[in-house]
């Protein structure tokens, strides 16, 4: 198995190296992550709340709405996906907009695996990273080698990040370790076979619409944090409840503490839901008074959305022309 | 790379219409001051005059207590369900002008609007459907069969929660069958001559309501008069001891709601981040301006560095500015007297030892403002840890175990609210039981719901506001 390279600093790995006690045994790790401090719901929900009152007017709007077009991970995850669809998708990720060209390109396309190549190819040159769910997504049914090996082909078709899901069984059944080592074991797949020593970011789905508790969320983050997580993510978009304000908030202030604790900085990527630039604001808010400038970038904060670009085109051509257009002066795609 | 500043988003000014002058309210309608004697009322965040204000002598008082005293024939005889149809009334009349009082509260008090819009406004209705529906049931209130009204209540009113504080002894009277005389405080005078043009718009009889607006003389006459039955106050320790002595003797009922010095206890197990929220709306609410403030936070030693790192980096996004702008946190102290106040407290608790810390935020040039500060080191012999401060001055102490946290936060001569943050229910329960505070709020601060008692021990005052307990301040029992 070749190891993968930190990304981060010999000092921040080190400090993780020295929490390497904490995920020695399953015991170990259960009472570390049950010694976390608690959620309490109820204040959690008013914080997201209030976090959602904030009135964003004018220029500040103007550049809520740049940068999270700039955030967006442009998602098709349908069983109906075709080539034509995806270069269809990425055209509009690079240009979002056909008729002002200062509208700023989206952060990556998200596909499944088997569309990784050509998505790679309509995105030549443009920067944009390519980002495919992987690990039997998006349920995570399947035996370890499987999503070993679903990983490692979307890696060697060139995917610059994967999209992991967790086992959800696992974790609410208490097998911490379990799910901490096959994060682990995705992300040395994640190990481009190249010899050039890089490696996909990872980022792990946790569903938390299917972990149900806030402390079940928050336990989750610190766990894929400690098995090496590059970005934790709220959930496939294929549940009931998807990304939420006070369950992404959950997640900000984990990193947050990670990166106190250990020096490591990680992203966050809420998903499924956000359909609205009012919603989006709503979590660039959240992220800039949780975290503060340091994450307010696409390398530390994503959006998983399809429908969203859209909504934030149109407030957009709003802003530049003073009037409302319709949804036929966006693309489609 | 840039940062996400917010553009300014201040609310309009302009859905509320502020007169020059005003006179009082009495016996329905609005008059001069006998002697013509006004005094003017000032924007705290900007020290422009808003208006002026008719400043109420003895005549005056007498006045409105004789038209209170003559309305309240008729009132009192009115079936329940008739004196809740007015309440009901006048509280779908606050609803519909939610906005405009919103906006004057926050012109004339210095307070936030999105307090004055999201926590004043909602919570002012909210008393007034309360009460209006007991009125009609006052027989099953616990105070037997058919509990009678006392007369005629004068009431005196703080400045923190103008509107507020008027519906918490307003509603309670009027559903009971008495009528009033209130005295707004001084510098906040004119959401409560609102309230006299809103109590005209239900139709409300003549004299049910009356407004007497002035300083503290006015409030002393109000309370010496000898035609009222009632007295409720809610301010100053001080000033509540005055009017105890006035009444003493007398056969005036009173009721008290006066300082306090809160201790919001964390535990090392305490949900952190929703601790650090409720530890900042506990002392920040408002600037600071409340009696039940967590104004000391007690925190178990073994978390102490995590929180008060956690306190800071949170302390640092608050933003203070102009209270009218929709993201404002903290606005304007309310006056320059508060405001000389808390300075000098503020620097008795740097003089005798402890350590100050405020975030780096830029505070208007006009208008009265203070910074958002805590101060560790504490201990329990500190001025800052004994005396209300009533300004957004945080002092932070320690303890290690839970008997030490009961004993320092019963430590005090006040007992109006305490918080307890811990993922341990029976310890809640425990600590609930030990604590000398009228209010005790668990994972949570500053919580007001017309349906619970709020009141305190000790020098906090005497009787309880709110919910069906709040009813036997206004009934003969």
């Amino acid at each position: 198995m070749p190891t993968t390279v930190p990304a981060y600093g010999k000092e921040a790995a080190e400090r993780l190296a020295s929490m390497a006690d904490v995920t020695a045994s399953d015991g170990a790790l259960r009472r570390f992550l049950h010694g976390l401090p608690g959620v309490d719901a109820v204040g959690l929900q008013a914080r997201a709340a209030t976090l959602g009152t904030r009135s964003i007017k004018t220029t500040a709007k103007a550049y809520a709405i740049d940068l999270a077009i700039s955030m967006i991970d442009l998602t098709t995850l349908e069983g109906a996906d075709t080539p034509g669809k995806v270069r269809a998708l990425c055209a509009k990720g690079i240009h979002p907009d056909p008729t002002d060209r200062t509208t700023p390109k989206v952060a990556a396309i998200c596909v499944y695996g088997d569309m990784v190549a050509t998505a790679k190819e309509a995105l030549t040159g443009s920067g944009i990273h390519v980002a495919a769910v992987a690990t039997a997504f998006p349920s995570g049914r399947a035996s370890l080698p499987v999503k070993l090996a679903d990983t490692r082909d979307a890696v060697a078709a060139g995917a610059d990040e994967i999209d992991m899901v967790i086992d959800r069984g696992a974790f609410l059944s208490g097998r911490y370790l379990e799910v901490f080592e096959e994060i682990r074991q995705v992300k040395e797949a994640c190990v481009r076979e190249d010899g050039s020593g890089t490696a996909a970011h990872l980022k792990v789905i946790f569903e938390t619409g299917e972990l149900q508790t806030y402390d079940n969320v928050r336990r989750a983050s610190w766990l894929a944090m400690l098995a090496g997580a590059d970005f934790i993510k709220t959930s496939t978009g294929k549940v009931a409840v998807n990304a939420t304000p006070p369950v992404t908030l959950v997640l900000l202030e984990a990193v947050r503490d990670f990166r106190a604790t250990t020096g490591v900085q990680v992203g966050v990527k809420p998903a499924g839901g956000i359909r609205t630039s009012k919603d989006a604001i709503k979590y660039l808010v959240m992220v800039n008074e949780t975290l503060g400038d340091e994450w307010l970038s696409p390398e530390w904060f994503r959006f998983g959305a399809s429908s969203l670009l859209n909504d934030l085109l149109m407030q957009r051509q709003k802003l530049s022309t003073g009037r409302y257009s319709g949804p036929d002066y966006v693309t489609v795609d | 790379m840039p940062v996400f500043e917010y553009a300014p988003a201040p609310e309009s000014r302009a859905v509320v219409d502020i007169a020059p002058s005003y006179g009082m309210f009495i016996d329905g309608e609005f008059a001069e001051a006998g002697d013509g004697k006004v005094f003017k009322t000032l924007s705290p965040s900007s020290e422009e005059v808003l208006s002026e204000v008719a400043q109420a002598g003895v005549e005056d008082v007498d006045r409105a207590v004789k038209a209170a005293r003559k309305a309240f024939e008729t009132w009192s005889a009115l079936p329940g369900s008739e004196r809740a149809k007015y309440l009901f009334r006048i509280a779908r009349i606050i609803q519909e002008r939610s906005r405009e009082l919103a906006v004057l509260e926050s012109l004339d008090n210095g307070k936030p609007i999105r307090e004055s819009r999201d926590a004043d406004l909602p919570l002012v209705a909210a008393h007034f459907f309360y009460y209006a529906g007991w009125a009609d049931k006052l027989a099953y209130a616990g105070y037997g069969p058919d509990p009678k009204p006392l007369g005629v209540a004068g009431q005196i009113i703080p400045w923190n929660f103008p509107l507020l504080m008027l519906a918490w002894k307003i509603a309670p009277a009027l559903a009971c069958g008495n009528t009033v005389v209130l005295k707004p405080a001084e510098t906040t005078p004119l959401s409560a001559l609102f309230f006299a043009d809103i109590c005209r718009q239900a139709g409300l009889p003549k004299g049910v309501v009356n407004i007497v607006t002035g300083d503290g003389s006015t409030g002393a006459e109000l309370v010496a008069h000898p035609g009222i039955d009632k007295v409720a106050f809610t301010g100053s320790t001080e000033v509540g001891k005055a009017i105890a002595r006035t009444v003493a003797g007398t056969k005036k009922k009173v009721t008290l709601e006066l300082g306090g010095k809160a201790a919001n206890i964390v535990f090392d197990d305490a949900p952190i981040d929703q601790a650090v929220e409720g530890i900042v709306g506990g002392i920040f609410f408002n600037q600071g301006h409340v009696c039940c403030a967590g104004s000391r936070l007690l925190v178990q030693e073994s978390v102490q560095d995590e929180l008060l790192d956690a306190l800071k980096r949170r302390m640092s996004t608050l933003r203070v500015g102009d209270p009218l702008d929709k993201n404002t946190g903290i606005g304007a102290i309310n006056s320059a007297e508060q405001l000389a106040r808390i300075r000098a407290l503020a620097d008795a608790g740097e003089a005798e030892g402890a350590e100050r810390w405020a975030p780096q935020c830029e505070l208007p040039s006009s208008g009265y403002w203070f910074a958002p500060t805590l101060f560790t080191g504490v201990t329990q012999a500190h001025r800052i840890a004994r005396e209300e401060i009533f300004g957004p001055v945080l002092s932070v102490l320690t303890f290690r175990t839970p008997e030490e946290a009961v004993a320092k936060a019963n430590n005090t001569p006040y007992g109006l609210s305490a918080g307890i943050w811990t993922e341990k229910g029976s310890r809640i329960l425990w600590m609930a039981n030990k604590l000398r505070a009228g209010v005790v709020w668990s994972n949570t601060f500053n919580k007001f719901d017309p349906a619970s008692p709020f009141g305190g021990y000790k020098e906090s005052g005497y009787g309880r506001e709110g919910g069906r307990h709040g009813l036997e301040a206004y009934l003969d029992v």
